[in-house]
């Protein structure tokens, strides 16, 4: 995968090459190729005077990040407690059903990547799905399939 | 000075010594696994767990850690120490089940029974983190961290690769109490972390010690002539 | 710029003139819940729809925080607590947004937007007459649902950064003795008192000092913090200017989920804000006293709750957690002494300020004051978010503000305190909620998750689901924890599956003393706490698992059996239609027969039936 290395060194300079904002670069970068690439920790911690092992430390302690390319989509199936008691985990199970993936798996189109979240605290609405940055209460089996007809159409289009 | 006692017995320690300084200074016997004395500790394997009280207050601290204190009661074989102590060597054994390390100190202290599935993915592992130390402050060129969290940590170099700053010293090796990091010397090449290193030959007995990466480095750092490092120990 | 009193005062009168000028104001909430509900597009079309009527500059429609009903959403208050709607929008949009004109310009309220509650023939017209949150005291959820969280002089004119000017003329031992005497105690779950952590940080040697807000928020089931920062960000920035003053700090840090993007940002728009207003920065109020906060985005890791891991991670490291020998007051981030305390701690500081530490003294019990907010959720009628008074029982809040159980079925639960907590059953409804009493049941008040269950909630399940989620965000350093946490998993999977052994309880109760007195931080020394108080309290759920091999709420799949009565079941296919695998045959007014081989055992069938026709086995 190559990676810009214009645009890694354009996200150092948003924190001032300060180091203690690693973290915030890789989500950074996860935000403009879907994923942090193997290149990508390796320039900044270069840049940013830090030894590879400790960028692959932090990069592999943190859940949001991915060092596996994801889908078009990601769509986060939540299982905090309140997702868990009212069905939470049926969700996750019709949309392995549906996609024929399991958690964490991508789709072999490249479409969704499946995973799941502790709790994005609208615990009022569980059990709630988020695909991207949209979110979807009280989700339910009807639910699911819209979902992924309708973000399947999207990239399509 | 500071003066607190030890299974009721009275002791005095400097301040800024920790518990376990001035238990094995008195002779108490307090098991360790991720504690050097060299890089002292961070606390990792617990096993060296003692009991605090003063006054109603209790408190299980790791003595590789904890600073002394006046006026505590320290208890290193109490009911629930002993209970810590079996229990992490029995966890450790689970999870390590070809360590002889940990199954000798298991069986030096009454664990003879696993009551869980054996791992087979961990080697003899126990996450004690002196590797990865050793590597950072002593040797200096961080090859090793510890990569993910919960129980999927493992000690490794970046995506297992083999490690573009690893010199091949082997001290990881050196400092890991159970003995299980890989190092092999085999005609003339050194096999450590998935990189094979050449070995130098010395020039006068003619044997491979170390690798040449390793006396470049050290060469570069100290400023003392490649070819005097080429010399063997033995030969110097 | 260096801002004045009275240029504060001066935003304010402008403001309320502003204001002065509209007949009616609405308030539309868009709070995470009422926005997945659809609350943006309510907001959007109602403003359309009053600039065609011609109405926008004497109606203003504005977006708030979170309100709190959340299970009703999207919410629209018209008026000064005039008139409640719930859920606008969500079956008709059209016909929604053509009542709410109707009620603006004619005064006629819409009886079937308003609140449904217990009392079928009441009318519940205004929030003031819904027991939801008549049974509140709000206090740092005060402006929640009021004002525009983006709009920094409306936070100006309800009395904004008042305490901050109070503040700086005080001396910053005096504030510290206000918060001791306040009674004061975090919010995070520890409930140590913050005035003794004050004092503590600011005695601590050493010129740099920096105060962290924790807006972490990993326990699974709340969303506290995630509101008040969504909701009214500038109470937290105003608390931390105050609390930096006290302790001797110029830096702040507020730690956020990444998963709480509108949290994120509206964190960040507020900071800009106060910094262009002279509220942040250099010489407040001309003070002399300069302050400035940064945001610091975590990584879904739930140990970066625990202050030690957060700090690791604003460092830049992994969120791996230290033992607290020495505290972090005085060496915490970069070995600097610093003083963490969580969001909604942070918010109370401008009310103790304002009102007086007595006033905060009264609230609550002696050794609680105060309010806290409380995340309602699981199976209660009314899910959201309220904030009471200290020493409230469990059973007001959950039948009386919550409305009581789900299709009114049996309350089996409440699990309180996230991941370090514990379920509490039913003769213990009357127990008062506060920072010692629910401990004294073992299980504890923690951030304020409070989660319930009913009959179809297995117990086991549940420990087995906080075992599942402790072991996968054990940050793995200590043995105890990495192994122990995993190990106590394998035994309840066992028993979850059928396989349970006799003396797995007693092999569970050693396990766990050991993993909780060995851990080296408090994730692990709690992390038994929900197996052990379902132990406690449901051992003989655990029995039939593990002697019996059932599970009675028919939640454990291994063990659980769905079967259709014949002499009950009249044929109505409503089973049949709602499976998700359809595997329920039957002809209409048939009896209906579930297909095991095909059967996913959700228990649908279970639940929608009206006729008490399915049985679990």
């Amino acid at each position: 995968m190559e990676v810009d290395t214009a645009q890694l060194d354009a996200i150092i300079e948003k924190y001032n090459g300060d180091r203690s904002y690693m973290l915030a670069m890789f989500q950074d970068v996860q935000r403009l190729y879907r994923y942090l690439p193997k290149q990508a920790i390796y320039h900044i911690c270069k840049k940013l005077e830090v030894p590879f092992s400790k960028g692959y430390e932090v990069a592999t302690f943190y859940k949001t990040l991915s060092l596996k390319p994801r889908g078009k989509h990601t769509i986060h199936v939540c299982i905090g407690t309140a997702c868990h008691l009212r069905g939470g985990p049926n969700i996750l199970e019709t949309f392995e059903r549906e996609l024929k993936i399991k958690t964490g798996g991508t789709t072999g189109d490249g479409n969704f990547t499946l995973e799941t979240v502790n709790c994005l605290g609208a615990c009022a609405l569980a059990p709630l799905v988020r695909v991207d940055e949209q979110d979807f209460g009280k989700a339910t089996q009807a639910i699911v399939k819209k979902i992924i007809d309708e973000f399947k159409d999207e990239v399509k289009s | 000075m500071v003066e607190f006692k030890i299974n009721g017995k009275k002791v005095q320690a400097e301040k800024g010594e920790t518990i376990l300084d001035v238990a094995k200074r008195e002779g108490y016997e307090i098991p360790t696994l991720c504690y050097h004395e060299k890089l002292g500790s961070d606390g990792r394997c617990r096993l060296c767990i003692v009991e605090i009280q003063r006054g109603n207050r209790r408190r299980f601290v790791a003595s590789c850690l904890y600073p002394v204190e006046n006026d505590i009661d320290v208890y290193t074989d109490s009911e629930d120490v002993l209970l810590i102590r079996k229990t992490v060597l029995e966890l450790l054994l689970a999870r390590c089940p070809n360590s002889d390390t940990i199954k000798n100190l298991a069986i030096q202290y009454g664990v003879f029974d696993v009551r869980y599935t054996k791992d087979n993915d961990k080697g003899k592992c126990i996450l004690c983190g002196l590797c990865v130390r050793t590597c950072e402050s002593i040797v200096g060129v961080s090859a090793l961290c510890m990569s993910g969290k919960g129980p999927e940590k493992k000690v490794t170099t970046p995506f297992d690769d083999p490690s573009e700053v690893c010199i091949g010293c082997g001290a990881c090796a050196v400092v890991c109490p159970t003995g299980h990091i890989y190092i092999e010397d085999k005609g003339g090449y050194r096999t450590i972390w998935r990189k094979k290193f050449e070995l130098a030959r010395c020039p006068k007995c003619n044997r491979f010690h170390a690798p040449i990466e390793q006396l470049e480095f050290i060469s570069k750092k100290t400023g003392v002539d490649i070819e005097e490092l080429l010399i063997c120990q033995d030969c110097k | 710029m260096n801002i004045t009193l009275e240029q504060l005062d001066s935003i304010s009168s402008r403001y309320i003139d502003v204001m002065s000028k509209y007949s009616k104001i609405i308030r539309v909430c868009c709070g995470t819940g009422c926005v997945s509900s659809g609350a943006l597009k309510v907001y959007e079309n109602l403003k359309r729809a009053l600039m065609d009527k011609g109405l926008i500059d004497k109606v203003l429609v504005k977006k708030t925080g979170c309100h709190g009903l959340c299970e009703r959403g999207p919410i629209v208050v018209l008026g000064d607590e005039e008139i409640l709607y719930q859920s606008v929008g969500k079956r008709n949009i059209d016909d929604d947004i053509t009542a709410l004109l109707n009620t603006i310009t004619e005064n006629q309220i819409v009886d079937r937007l308003l609140y449904q509650g217990e009392d079928k023939g009441k009318k519940y017209i205004s929030p003031k007459d819904i027991p939801f949150y008549a049974g509140q005291k709000r206090v740092v959820l005060s402006l929640n649902g009021i004002i525009d969280p983006e709009d920094i002089e409306e936070y100006i004119s309800k009395g904004g950064y008042r305490a901050l000017y109070k503040a700086l003329l005080m001396e910053p031992e005096e504030i510290i003795n206000w918060i001791e005497k306040s009674g004061l105690r975090g919010r995070g779950g520890g409930g140590f008192p913050t005035g003794t952590k004050w004092r503590s940080c600011r005695s601590a040697p050493g010129d740099v000092k920096y105060v962290v807000a924790n807006g972490a928020e990993g326990d699974p089931g709340a969303f506290m913090d995630k509101s008040l920062m969504e909701g009214n960000p500038h109470s937290i920035i105003e608390g931390m200017i105050i609390g930096g003053y006290a302790i001797g700090s110029n830096q702040g840090f507020i730690y956020v989920r990444d998963e709480y993007f509108l949290a994120v940002n509206r964190l960040i728009k507020a900071i800009e804000s106060a910094r262009s207003y002279g509220l942040l920065g250099k010489n407040i109020f001309d003070s002399g006293f300069d302050f400035d906060i940064k945001i610091f985005r975590g990584g879904d890791a739930f140990v970066c709750g625990e202050s030690t891991a957060l700090m690791s991670c604003i460092e830049g490291k992994s969120g791996e957690s230290r033992a607290k020998y020495i505290h972090t007051v005085e060496k915490g981030l970069w070995e600097k002494p610093t003083n963490l305390n969580n969001i909604e701690t942070w918010a109370c500081v401008p009310h103790i300020i304002n009102k007086g530490w007595n006033w905060f003294a009264t609230i609550g019990t002696p050794n609680s004051r105060g309010t806290k907010v409380f995340s309602l959720v699981g199976k209660v009628k009314n899910t959201g978010l309220i904030e009471v008074p200290m020493g409230i029982t469990l059973r007001e809040i959950i039948y009386d503000l919550g409305g009581g159980i789900r299709g009114d079925k049996k309350f089996k639960a409440v699990q309180t305190g996230g991941p370090s907590g514990g379920c509490i059953p039913e003769a213990y409804l009357e127990m008062p909620v506060d920072f010692d009493s629910l401990t004294k049941l073992g299980s504890m008040m923690g951030s304020g998750g409070m989660i319930v269950m009913d009959e179809r909630n297995c117990m086991v399940d549940v420990a087995r689901y906080f075992l599942k989620f402790l072991v996968e965000e054990s940050c793995g350093k200590c043995t105890p924890c990495r192994e122990g946490v995993r190990r106590m998993l394998e035994i309840v999977n066992r028993i979850c599956n059928g396989e349970g052994k006799k003396g797995d309880i007693q092999h569970l109760e050693e396990l766990a003393r050991a993993v909780s007195l060995g851990s080296l931080c408090g994730l692990g020394q709690s992390a038994p706490n929900p197996v052990l108080s379902t132990i406690k309290y449901f051992r003989d759920e655990y029995i039939l698992h593990i002697e019996e091999k059932k599970c009675p709420a028919g939640v454990c799949k291994a063990l659980t059996e769905f079967k259709i009565l014949p002499d009950k079941c009249t044929g109505c296919m409503r089973c049949a239609m709602e499976c998700p695998v359809k595997c329920i045959k039957g002809a209409k007014k048939e009896v209906h027969v579930i297909d095991s081989d095909f059967c996913i055992k959700c228990g649908t069938c279970y639940d929608v039936c009206r006729f008490d026709a399915v049985m679990i086995e």
